[in-house]
This record gives C-alpha cells, sequence and structure tokens, in this order.
C-alpha cells in the first residue's frame, strides 16, 4: 500500500515499484529532529529544576563569606588530587600487567602468587589497606615511618587498583586472537618476543577504555588518602570547614569539585575513543 | 605403531628439477585427547617441489601441517626440515633445548593461515620487517629493502604504508606471503590460504602462488582449490582418517585415482563443486 504525500491511499497497482515520495521523508526527518530537541530541551529543563529547588532551599543555610574566604584553598587540594590520581593508575597498569601475566602463566608457584595477590587486595577494604600502610607498616618495618604519606597512599591505592585491574589485563591479553601468537611463532619469533611485540600492544588496545573507567573511580577514591594527612582536595576541605563548623559548605564545595573533575575526564576519553576508534585497526 | 601401507611415490615419477628433501615427516602421530587424528603419517618434500594436501575437513591435512612447524606438537614422530631434526615430545616436556630446535624450523619453514593474521597494529612494511629486525639480526635498511622486493612481487609495493585494516582480504594474503618469503624460508605451508577469501579475491593468491611454485619455491598447501592444484601441484596427496591414502602426480591422482576412497572423494567434491 503506497501513500501520496498528501497521505492519500494510491491505487495499488505496482505498489512495490512505487518509491515512497519525497515530502514523506521529509516529513518524517523534521518529525524525529523535533523530538530529539524536545527531548534534550525537558532533559535540561529537568535538571535545572532540580539543582535550582536543591539550590534554593539549601541556600539559606549556605555561609556566602565561607567561600569567598576558602575556595581559593580548597581548590588548591585538585593537583594534588589529579597528580595522585595519575601517578596511581600509572603505578596500578604496572601491577595489573604484571599480575595478568602471572594470572596467566605456567608456572604454578607465579600462577599462585598472582592469584593471592588478587585474592588478598580484593578481599580487604580500600580504607583498611591505606590504614595498613600508614600506621601498620612502620611498627614492623620503622623506616616507613619517615616516608611522607603521599607516597604510602599511592603505594596503596596503585597496589589496590592493580588487582582489579590485573583481570582487566588478564581478558585483554585473552582477547587477542591466538592466530596472531601463531602467526608470530611461525615467523620464529621466541615467546618473549610474541608477548612484548605483537601480543601485549595489542591487549593494551583493548583495555585503554576500561583504564579510563578506573582513572575516574581512582579520582573519587584518591579522597581516602586524606586520612594519611594528604592534603588533597577532601584533606583541605575538611580542614576549611572546620575552622568555623562551616562542614557543610566545605563538603559540597568538594563533591562539587569531584563531579566535574570526572564529568571533565568522561569527555577526554570519549574524544581519545573517538580518535582511536578512527584510527587504523 | 602401525603404519598404514600406501603406495610410494614412484621415483620414476619424480619430476627432474627436484633437489634434496627438504622435510622429512616421519611416522607422524597426533591425539587430540582421545582422538587419533593422525595415525602414522610419513612424508617427504623435496626441493622446489610444490605438494597440495588434499581430503575432506577432518582427515588430519591441516594438523600435519601443524605438526610440521610445532604449532601441535605431534604425540609420536620426527619433524626434519632442512637438516633441522626433532622429535616428538608426547609429553610436552618443554625443554629449552626442544624449544630452540623447534624455533631452528619455523625460521626455515613458513607458514601462511586461512585468516592471514596479520599483526593489526602494524603497517604493512612493519609486518614484513618486524622478524626479520628483531630475531634474525638483519639491518632495518637491507630489511626493508627485502620487504619491498617481495611486496612488489605480490603486487603491493604502494601499500608499504598502509594498515592491515585498510586491505581486502586478497591483499592481506598476499601482504602475509610477502612476510613470511622476508625471513627467506626454505619451505612455504599454506593451511588453506583462500578459505577465508570472497569468491572474485581468491584468484590474486591462487596467482602469487602459482608464481611461486613455477619459480621453484618449496610448497606445502593444503587446499580445496582442485583447478589451482592440477595447475600448480607437482604431487598431490590425499588423506583420509589420518593416513596418506595415495598420492602421485596431479594428473594421476586427480584424473585417474587408484583408491576408491580417493574416487570417492573426487566424485563427490567435484559433484559438489560443479553442483554449487
Amino acid at each position: 500500500m503506497t501513500l501520496d504525500h498528501h497521505g492519500q491511499l494510491l491505487a495499488p497497482v505496482d505498489s512495490q515499484l512505487v518509491p515512497p515520495s519525497a515530502p514523506i521523508i521529509e516529513q518524517i526527518r523534521r518529525a524525529k529532529s523535533k523530538a530529539t530537541l524536545r527531548f534534550r530541551i525537558v532533559f535540561l529543563a529537568t535538571w535545572l529544576a532540580i539543582i535550582g529547588t536543591l539550590a534554593l532551599a539549601l541556600a539559606g543555610s549556605f555561609d556566602g563569606g565561607f567561600v569567598s574566604e576558602w575556595l581559593g584553598y580548597i581548590l588548591g587540594g585538585v593537583g594534588i588530587t589529579v597528580l595522585v590520581s595519575v601517578v596511581s593508575i600509572a603505578f596500578a597498569v604496572v601491577f595489573a600487567m604484571l599480575g595478568a601475566l602471572g594470572r596467566l602463566s605456567n608456572h604454578a608457584s607465579i600462577y599462585a602468587a598472582a592469584s593471592l595477590y588478587v585474592s588478598l587486595v580484593r578481599g580487604t577494604p580500600l580504607l583498611v589497606q591505606i590504614f595498613f600502610v600508614y600506621y601498620a607498616l612502620p611498627e614492623v618495618l620503622p623506616p616507613v615511618a619517615k616516608v611522607p604519606g603521599i607516597y604510602l597512599g599511592i603505594l596503596a591505592l596503585s597496589f589496590n587498583y592493580g588487582a582489579y585491574m590485573t583481570e582487566i589485563f588478564r581478558a585483554g591479553i585473552q582477547a587477542v586472537p591466538r592466530g596472531q601468537s601463531e602467526a608470530a611463532q611461525a615467523l620464529g619469533m621466541p615467546e618473549r618476543t610474541v608477548l612484548r611485540r605483537i601480543v601485549l600492544p595489542q591487549a593494551i588496545r583493548i583495555v585503554i577504555p576500561a583504564i579510563g573507567n578506573e582513572f575516574i573511580a581512582m579520582i573519587k577514591d584518591s579522597s581516602l588518602v586524606s586520612v594519611v594527612a594528604v592534603q588533597e582536595l577532601l584533606w583541605r576541605a575538611r580542614r576549611a570547614g572546620a575552622q568555623d563548623f562551616n562542614t557543610f559548605e566545605a563538603l559540597t564545595i568538594a563533591a562539587l569539585v569531584y563531579w566535574a573533575l570526572t564529568i571533565a575526564f568522561s569527555l577526554v576519553q570519549d574524544r581519545l575513543e573517538k580518535r582511536m576508534a578512527r584510527g587504523d585497526r | 605403531m602401525t603404519h598404514v601401507d600406501r603406495p610410494d611415490y614412484p621415483a620414476a615419477e619424480m619430476p627432474s628439477h627436484l633437489g634434496s628433501v627438504i622435510v622429512r615427516a616421519q611416522g607422524i602421530h597426533k591425539y587430540f585427547g582421545d582422538l587419533h587424528v593422525l595415525r602414522g603419517v610419513d612424508l617427504d618434500v623435496w626441493q622446489a617441489e610444490a605438494v597440495m594436501l588434499i581430503g575432506r575437513s577432518g582427515s588430519g591435512k591441516t594438523t600435519l601441517l601443524r605438526c610440521i612447524n610445532f604449532l601441535e606438537e605431534p604425540t609420536l614422530g620426527t619433524i626434519e626440515v632442512d637438516g633441522v631434526r626433532v622429535e616428538a615430545d608426547p609429553l610436552g616436556r618443554r625443554s629449552k633445548g626442544h624449544r630452540e630446535a623447534i624455533r631452528k624450523i619455523r625460521l626455515r619453514a613458513g607458514m601462511l593461515f586461512q585468516e592471514f593474521n596479520l599483526f593489526p597494529h602494524m603497517s604493512v612494511l612493519q609486518n614484513c620487517i618486524e622478524a626479520p629486525t628483531r630475531i634474525k639480526g638483519v639491518s632495518r635498511d637491507e630489511a626493508v629493502a627485502t620487504a619491498e622486493k617481495y611486496l612488489d612481487k605480490v603486487g603491493l609495493l604502494e601499500k608499504r604504508d598502509e594498515y592491515p585494516a585498510r586491505l581486502s582480504g586478497g591483499q592481506k594474503q598476499r601482504v602475509a606471503i610477502a612476510r613470511a618469503m622476508c625471513m627467506g624460508p626454505k619451505v612455504l605451508m599454506f593451511d588453506e590460504p583462500t578459505s577465508a577469501l570472497d569468491p572474485e579475491l581468491i584468484g590474486e593468491v591462487l596467482k602469487v602462488m602459482e608464481e611461486l611454485a613455477h619459480e621453484g619455491t618449496t610448497m606445502i598447501v593444503v587446499t580445496h582449490e582442485m583447478h589451482f592444484a592440477r595447475e600448480a601441484a607437482d604431487r598431490v596427496v590425499f588423506m583420509e582418517g589420518g593416513v596418506i591414502v595415495e598420492q602421485g602426480p596431479p594428473e594421476q591422482v586427480l584424473n585417474e585415482p587408484r583408491d576408491d576412497r580417493t574416487k570417492q572423494f573426487l566424485r563427490r567434491f567435484l559433484a559438489t563443486e560443479t553442483g554449487a
């Protein structure tokens, strides 16, 4: 059955041969873009309504003076937060790579060690690990007491994330088609070269999006190292808030900054992934 | 161990341009679990000879090929490639010496796969020079010159800086051939090199292979392309049930097969081929 562009039924002669008329297609397109636009407007309006209501309701108890006095100080922690996150994720990648190779090893002892690492670290809370490294470790290893909290915090964060990312890396390595290592072996490459030159480069491409997600989680979890006196965002917010009992303002600022950071990095990640998808693969 | 009798390849039928034995597989057995896939295969391949392995799927021809360069460890038997002799290590205890010997065999036996297996993160040229520079210690300039020579030979020199994702299947397989040639192998082994290709792309790959065969490249080819076997083979080997049933010059095996199993296979195969 075919409709003409006034929506009237045409004679059913050769109905399959008559192409849909151009005006109909144009109408459909216009209707679709209108619907998309409306969806976006409602989305934005809903956000503004909820956030605006919250802001108005809380504005009364929000101390503007505190903000002007302490905002700069709190924002000064953003650098440390980002630094801790970046360095920790970098070390976590190293731990994860070693962990994944261990989990794929045929040597029972290597496999066992890697499995123990993953099980132990994933089976205990990150906060306990941070406390452990900072407070408990110096009792058995006195020199650790001299190490600044930021190093120990980075150690705990990267060790913890490395265990989670071990499984990501293992899956990434296994996702490289078997034919790749067979082709490399058939060319006479020793196993080490096959791994380093053929398998790992392809595995890393596979896991990069997942590393991005872990990094976003890391930005938030880095707030935990505030408990070992690392002067990052949350630590500064708590300190500022404690001055005159402005915890509400201080933590609101901190939360908003974390939110902004994760949104910003999500955008960067989107771009990176799009560019990688465009690239040669 | 019982070797199934097979008609010997009569010396009189051996093409005169053939030299010494390059590949010698002796008494090859292969089990996958309880499945006895190769049941005592002996195969000698002479220098400059093009040997085509045919047979229905599951007959063991691909497994035989993969046993020759130890992508599958034979359960029993001996492989010798260009003077490097390796005994099967049935318990899979891959000692260092065993691994090194296998690597020596692989350096002498190039392999082409159904799925091409080009390295997707490397350009065509990098694909070709990676192994020569890294493991043969060839200088980069020399490796590039060799790569360009073989890329030109397969007609893809202008693609040297492309990545595999931008090549057609036929082009990928031709690059894979060039990549294998860059290692200077004594024998090229092809595992159904055109089975993953769209029909219109098969010809360009077979043409390159036929050229190589006519130039005297030693080749072992697992194939279902009977026309190609007829044109390019010096010897056709028919396998069934994990043994070599019949072998000889293509005219003989393909036109006047002696064994009933060969006759049956060819009858069915040609019927489906023309019926398709």
